[in-house]
């Protein structure tokens, strides 16, 4: 396990698409540094043959009937769009 | 009216709505009419739809009338912290990002409390996306405690813990991902019930980690945290992780549930950085179960109590970047004015969209699953977490439930930890392992400190046991007094 130091922050920014300025990345990379050195601490437990555990309910594969059910209108669906034309979603230019 | 309503409970509201001596209209207009009073200085509410909340109250008094009143919650007013979906009102996650979302559809929950005839009544603040133990953290501005306005509420649902403790509303609903809803009750001097992993839908819940969220009440007494799980708990086919318990009538249960009990005592949970007023009120309080018969029995948590802080900022927030990744301008939520192309959206939404605290845990969250660290950082932390829920399970062998304080220290000052993010995590120490295992965890009000802040009691359950657990809680309450003291405002 890495300490803090190990942290590229405008890698990781990249990865998020997180737009950060400068004094952002500074002070993160700062608190998120000792956050990383405090959890280094796991290194100290044997997990050797442990299983991992994704969730705490006793709930494995769950499957539902192929039915069609009501959803939610185009207009419901929309409605929340920051823009929109012909029950369309506007967006910036994808292909040039 | 002449008679105060303000501070009754739930189960009191709804004697005096069946006996004919309250409407519902009635009660709806003095929760606004304290709301407009003190919700200034306390700001518990992001918004509020008064005209949609009297449309229900009418209804509720209508069906009363015609002899279909629906039960006890049928014309009681509920708030809902502002991550929970009510179809047609502001759903905001006291986030710039969600400002002016407006919900398309109900929560299961939502859906549940209206077919219960309740009353949903405001949008509670909160710290953004639920990422908080402060509720300092909302875009909104901060809420403070009701019991000294210039300290926080505890968090993340600060909002729903604050309305309930300054009689704006007698019950709230709230959720909990580290001790979101037990924290602040602490903090605030009120009942909170985080449920087992699995008993309350999450449907409509928007999600921070996916795999430790769970809604639950907030409310004056054991009672009528009891009445609103009643309401709100059951298998849900919209949510995976849901599972098909059998829900019992937990009220009804309760009566049934005398004791004596056998209570574990975590030592670890009473080491280092707690406050020595919060440690003499919890010593208090198992006091209390000794002398009703109680079996008390130390019992050892070591890696719940050293691990489990380190374990779920890597889970959480590996599972938060993963949630937070739909907010990128296009479908709905904050869109930057200005980006050069359809990616630069991205980058410049989310960089204005959110907040300190949800930036810093999307970029710990990314980092922790990235390329090389994996298996370092998020695979070990799953492993530990199981090896955490473990050492709950063999000491609930032979428990019926654990006894702690909820959080180490009564309300701090607003700003205190706000630029220390490690100090503020650590305020979670004594909550944040009962996420990590899915157990139910309980916070009662257990005393006051000599500046007359509230200090709350948390007991722990074994998975579905929430009746045995409200049983236990309520054999403190009864005992005490500590509920009927309320914030002058």
């Amino acid at each position: 396990m890495s300490a803090g130091s190990d942290l590229n922050i405008d890698y990781v920014a990249n990865l998020a698409r997180l737009a950060l300025t400068d004094e952002q990345k500074t002070r993160y990379a700062r608190q998120l540094g000792d956050i990383l050195h405090y959890v280094d601490k796991l290194k100290q437990v044997d997990v050797t043959g442990v299983e991992p555990m994704a969730h705490a309910a006793p709930v494995f594969n769950v499957w539902q009937d192929d039915v069609a059910r009501a959803g939610l209108s185009t207009e419901q669906a929309l409605r929340n769009a920051p823009a929109q034309r012909q029950n369309m979603i506007v967006v910036p230019k994808v292909v040039e | 009216m002449a008679r105060d309503l303000t501070f009754l409970s739930a189960t009191e509201l709804g004697g005096l709505l069946a006996a004919g001596q309250l409407t519902s209209v009635e009660l709806v207009q003095t929760c606004l009419a304290r709301v407009q009073a003190v919700d200034g200085r306390v700001h518990a509410f992001n918004s509020y739809d008064e005209a949609a909340a009297l449309v229900a109250a009418h209804e509720s008094d209508a069906r009363r009338a015609a002899g279909q009143a629906r039960g006890p919650l049928d014309g009681i007013p509920v708030g809902f912290k502002d991550v929970i979906a009510v179809a047609g009102q502001p759903l905001t996650c006291s986030s710039r990002m969600l400002a002016n979302y407006v919900s398309p559809y109900d929560a299961t929950v939502t859906t549940r409390l209206k077919a219960a005839g309740a009353i949903p009544l405001g949008r509670l603040n909160m710290d953004e996306f639920a990422m908080g133990s402060s509720t300092e953290n909302s875009a909104f501005g901060p809420t403070a405690n009701p019991w000294d306005l210039s300290r926080v509420p505890g968090g993340s649902s600060g909002g729903s813990a604050a309305a309930v403790a300054a009689g704006e509303l007698p019950l709230t609903l709230g959720s909990d991902t580290g001790g979101s809803i037990r924290q602040p009750a602490a903090l605030c001097g009120i009942v909170g019930l985080k449920p087992t992993y699995g008993l309350v839908s999450r449907y409509g819940l928007a999600a921070y980690a996916s795999s430790l969220d769970q809604i639950g009440p907030f409310a004056r007494t054991v009672d009528d945290a009891a009445l609103l799980l009643q309401a709100i708990a059951g298998h849900d086919e919209r949510d995976s992780t849901s599972f098909k318990a059998e829900v019992p009538d937990y009220r009804a249960d309760m009566a049934k549930r005398f004791g004596p009990w056998r209570i574990g005592v975590p030592k670890e949970f009473f080491g280092a950085g707690l406050d020595p007023e919060v440690g003499a009120a919890v010593q208090a309080a198992i006091e209390h179960y000794r002398k009703a018969g109680c079996e008390i029995r130390e019992v050892s948590l070591p890696l719940a109590a050293e691990q489990a802080i380190a374990v779920y900022y890597l889970i959480a927030t590996a599972e938060a970047s993963s949630n937070l990744a739909r907010y990128d301008g296009i479908r709905y939520g904050h869109r930057a004015a200005k980006a050069k192309d359809v990616v630069d959206l991205y980058f410049q939404s989310r960089a204005e969209g959110f907040g300190d605290e949800v930036k810093r845990r999307i970029i710990l969250g990314t980092h922790v699953l990235s390329s090389g660290y994996y298996d370092a950082y998020y695979l070990r932390a799953q492993k530990v977490r199981t090896l955490i829920r473990n050492e709950f399970a063999a000491v609930l062998k032979n428990c019926d439930a654990l006894l702690s304080p909820t959080s180490p220290t009564a309300a701090f000052k607003i700003g205190e930890k706000s630029s220390n993010p490690l100090a503020m995590y650590l305020t979670d120490i004594y909550t944040i392992s009962v996420n990590l295992a899915g157990l139910p965890g309980i916070s009662v009000p257990c005393g006051f400190t000599a500046a007359g802040l509230p200090v709350g009691l948390q007991l722990i359950g074994r998975p579905f046991d929430e009746a045995g657990l409200l049983s236990i809680a309520r054999h403190y309450e009864q005992a005490h007094d500590w509920n009927s003291r309320h914030p002058n405002l």
